[in-house]
């Protein structure tokens, strides 16, 4: 397990590499999300306001 | 008023000529690229050992970085007050051909920003040591590459016309795109000062120039277009 | 008859259902090419005989890579299609595509950097590809950049379409340029990928990974453009029930 951590002496490049990736990949499904709520609740408040108007 | 057909060339020649006009009744601000890139170049070898050889060496790249530069000045101006007042609204229905027009006013902007820098390249470049033996390639280039940097920068300013901030967004969209220009006209000055063919960097050079010229207008014209809405 | 399709694809609502059915479809399977080729990747595959294993870094800097050139030729791809059909979905797609592209564009770069550290000696070397996806990281930053611009989603949507078209004419001179000044400059560089003689113990996982993260931008996509789509379909219909509000009121 040690020996598959120490990557044969290129850990210190090695494993950032896969950490900022996963941050990327992380990061971009976050956002994703994020904006599809934004635009759903933008969304369901303008059709409350619609719905109360009327 | 009797309907009065006029043609093409015609508008496009009275277009040209009324830009010039308006750019020398201001030739302060019309110089100021011209005055921009000799600082620039000049400043160079203020931040180096001023050795002719160092100089040699760093030449095409003071040139060129100071022409990318410089041509982006004036850029901003281009389309912006014809697009405020109207103007660009006029051409564009006038039932001419909108590309060809827009092509007229860049050719304005290359006249003004692109052709002095042609004519004071040599000067700038025998300041940083090069050759009197390289002055035509030099010339060459930068003539093919300030044409197309003006037909790229044109695209931008057209993008970017109607924006009321817009501070460094235009060099952000244009220089990444003049990349080619700068490799290309850097090598083929470098090679000139070198007195070694320059041959293959100026046909890449020009062959860009071309494919700008042939793909510039349509993207131009839908680009203002865009920016009149 | 043959147009239906197209048609179709191009309605909003149709899309927004598709996008939501559909989207569990390649995140899953996204998620397992992944565990796939991580596992072939980084346990599997033997070290390689020049890197070690310093080489494994390929396993997520090559598709970071792929993805930063492929999102840029789908935003151009749909920028086009939306000028030129005037169609919403293809400009919600093309709006999704940029923020995905450019952070994959800055992994790419600095997965790049951090192999380049143990086979350079220098964590920036004026490399060909490294040049060209720098280049590519500030185009997609100037397409970011227009659009926030423009506060109108419509003129923001055409605008920088324009721009990503121009972009993609753009990005091979970019790159064959860069490959050029740079072969004139210095000898190849050390780093190669996908060489031909690749084992197929590596070559596997490296597959397994492209057509994991290809399947995983398809679904980030996806979820985006049911955003976008909402935000220009303001005034229509189907919106009340896509956003979920109820008959409550």
């Amino acid at each position: 397990m040690l020996k598959f951590l120490a990557m044969g002496g290129y850990a210190r490049y090695v494993w950032p590499c896969y950490v900022l990736t996963a941050a990327v990949v992380g990061l971009n499904i976050r956002w994703a999300l994020r904006s599809l709520h934004s635009a759903r609740a933008a969304a369901r408040r303008r059709i409350a306001a619609v719905r109360a108007a009327s | 008023m009797s309907e009065q057909r006029v043609g093409f060339a015609a508008a496009a020649a009275a277009l040209i000529a009324r830009d010039l006009r308006l750019a020398l009744r201001r030739s302060g601000d019309t110089l100021q690229p011209l005055g921009f890139f000799l600082v620039v170049t000049a400043l160079f070898p203020l931040a180096l050992d001023p050795q002719l050889s160092l100089l040699r060496d760093i030449a095409p790249a003071a040139l060129w970085v100071g022409a990318l530069l410089s041509s982006l000045l004036a850029l901003d101006l281009l389309f912006r007050e014809d697009a405020q007042d109207g103007t660009l609204e006029q051409l564009a229905l006038c039932g001419l051909p909108f590309q060809g027009l827009l092509l007229a006013k860049t050719a304005v902007h290359w006249l003004l920003t692109g052709l002095p820098l042609v004519l004071i390249a040599p000067l700038a470049a025998t300041a940083l040591g090069a050759p009197y033996e390289a002055m035509p390639g030099i010339l060459a280039a930068v003539l093919l590459g300030t044409l197309a940097l003006s037909l790229i920068g044109a695209v931008g300013a057209g993008l970017t016309m109607s924006l009321k901030r817009n501070g460094s967004l235009l060099a952000l969209l244009v220089l990444p795109l003049a990349a080619p220009v700068l490799i290309f006209g850097a090598r083929a000055t470098a090679l000139a000062i070198a007195g070694e063919p320059l041959a293959a960097p100026l046909y890449l050079l020009a062959a860009f120039t071309v494919l700008s010229a042939t793909l510039a207008p349509w993207a131009l014209a839908a680009a203002v277009r865009i920016g009149l809405e | 008859m043959a147009w239906v399709w197209f048609h179709r694809f191009g309605s909003p609502p149709h899309f927004y259902r598709l996008a939501t059915r559909l989207t569990p479809w390649f995140a899953w399977p996204a998620a397992l090419l992944c565990l796939a080729g991580l596992i072939g990747g980084l346990v599997l595959a033997p070290p390689d005989y020049q890197q070690g294993d310093g080489f494994r870094i390929i396993y997520v800097h090559a598709p970071a890579a792929w993805l930063s050139l492929m999102v840029y030729v789908v935003m151009a791809t749909s920028a086009a299609v939306g000028l030129i059909w005037r169609m919403t979905v293809a400009y919600a797609v093309s709006a999704s595509c940029a923020v995905i592209g450019a952070s994959f564009t800055a992994l790419a770069l600095a997965t790049g950097m951090l192999w380049g550290r143990p086979m350079w000696g220098t964590y920036w070397e004026w490399d060909p590809r490294l040049t060209s996806e720098l280049l590519l990281l500030f185009l997609y930053l100037g397409y970011l950049g227009l659009r926030n611009s423009i506060d109108d989603v419509g003129r923001a949507d055409r605008a920088s379409a324009v721009l990503a078209i121009v972009g993609v004419v753009n990005v091979p001179i970019i790159h064959y340029s860069v490959i050029w000044w740079n072969s004139l400059h210095q000898a190849p560089s050390v780093m190669k990928f996908g060489r031909p003689t690749m084992p197929a113990a590596m070559l596997v996982p490296l597959l397994l990974m492209l057509a994991g993260f290809t399947a995983y931008f398809v679904a980030l996509l996806l979820i985006r453009a049911r955003g976008e789509l909402l935000r220009r379909e303001r005034n229509a219909h189907w919106t009340a029930e896509a956003a979920g509000a109820t008959a409550t009121g």
